[in-house]
């Protein structure tokens, strides 16, 4: 939900979502999952309501444009540099994810504001997670079994990679290449079929 | 599927990052594609003077100009790999060898005597030093390309332009080792120019390529 405050109060909300995320995603990197699920969770609301004023004509985009951004901060989140400001980072990624998508769609949308006001992003929290209207499984198919398979044994069934490994006869680092490179295949397809629903 | 659940699957089982990822992949890219580079110039094979020319202090200008544009273009590249990173002082930096190059290659023309001037621009190569040096720079092309790849630009025609000047500044430094040339205004225009054919290139490419 959006709420009007006061500058200063609003000022010291941003500073402390911004520590408060970056601290989640620093400790995820490190490979506590916790922390990084509650990162992408907080992040995920940030986002959405974002993207909630810069869409306004494309409502029924916004969950599919949050969930592709949030991959695009986990394919990418080797890039993030500790010393710099996280907002920099997402804001980056979301700006170039939604020039990408209303390029797709040009002529139905055209960009109302220059998004770079960095702070901005973390101003305001929409926590309602919708559907995303695309079929995540139905992407999932498309993926070659050995990317497939590692993503659906490590990342839905939550088995840890020497599991996966035993399951599917690959060797452990074939369940992580595949998994690192079905999320990036993913990435694409999910980019796709935003671009071919009208 | 909900958003929640797509979180969810995102952290599962997620795997702790390695630091320095876009350094160590520049650096790897580097490693296997300058040595191409190297085999390549070979093929032209090395100036036979080059011992004797190594007093010269153009011989070092030489170097010293498609050096300091690779090592700064080599810092773009890794800025702009980065999303939300800015280029900070580095694109102004590239002024400085440009600079440089201009100043010397101006006070030579200008102590020459006319009719030897166009003999200090174009020397004797300067039909193919812009073509071996993009030659010789295609491997950190295709090297820089794909560390790139593998990161998260999101200013496409810049950080291809900026890959392809690192390309053409590697072929210029290493083309350096065979080319017999030693004037300033020689250096400048056709060095300058192997180093802007594969940075325009780059810029071409680079949204059709970096895309993620």
């Amino acid at each position: 939900m959006e709420r009007i405050q006061p500058e200063s109060v609003a000022l010291a909300d941003m500073k402390a979502a911004e520590l408060r995320l970056r601290a989640q995603l620093l400790q995820g990197m490190e490979g506590d999952a916790q922390a990084y699920q509650a990162f992408l969770k907080g992040l995920s609301a940030h986002l959405r309501a974002f993207l909630r004023r810069r869409l306004s004509t494309l409502p029924d985009d916004i969950e599919d444009l949050v969930q592709d951004i949030l991959l695009a901060v986990h394919n990418q989140r080797h890039t993030y540099r500790s010393d710099q400001p996280l907002t920099a980072w997402v804001n980056a990624m979301a700006r170039y994810k939604l020039i990408d998508l209303l390029r797709s769609r040009s002529g139905r949308e055209t960009l109302h504001d220059p998004i770079d006001d960095d702070m901005a992003l973390f101003a305001t929290n929409d926590h309602e997670a919708a559907d995303a209207r695309r079929d995540l499984t139905k992407l999932l198919q498309q993926l070659p079994d050995n990317q497939r398979l590692p993503i659906v044994h490590t990342k839905l069934e939550g088995l840890s990679v020497t599991e996966a490994a035993a399951v599917t006869g690959m060797s452990e680092s074939a369940i992580k290449v595949g998994v690192h490179r079905g999320m990036k295949a993913l990435a694409v397809l999910m980019n796709l079929s935003m671009r071919h629903t009208t | 599927m909900k958003t929640d659940d797509f979180i969810a699957m995102l952290a599962t089982g997620a795997e702790p990052v390695q630091p320095n990822v876009p350094e160590r992949r520049l650096a790897k890219a580097m490693a296997l594609s300058l040595p191409v580079a190297f085999v390549i110039m070979l093929d032209f094979g090395i100036r036979p003077d080059l011992l004797q020319v190594l007093g010269n202090p153009m011989l070092w200008v030489k170097f010293a100009f498609p050096g300091m544009v690779g090592v700064i273009s080599l810092l773009l590249v890794l800025r702009l790999a980065r999303p939300g990173m800015d280029t900070g002082h580095l694109a102004a930096g590239l002024a400085a060898p440009a600079l440089a190059m201009s100043l010397l290659a101006v006070v030579a023309l200008a102590n020459a005597a006319p009719p030897d001037r166009a003999a200090l621009v174009l020397g004797t190569t300067w039909q193919v030093c812009t073509a071996n040096i993009a030659l010789i720079g295609v491997p950190v092309f295709i090297g820089s390309f794909w560390a790139l790849k593998g990161l998260a630009p999101t200013r496409l025609a810049l950080a291809g332009s900026c890959a392809g000047l690192l390309a053409g500044a590697a072929g210029a430094f290493v083309y350096a080792i065979h080319c017999p040339e030693l004037d300033a205004p020689f250096l400048l225009v056709w060095n300058g120019l192997g180093m802007l054919v594969p940075a325009a290139l780059g810029a071409a490419l680079g949204p059709r390529l970096l895309r993620w």
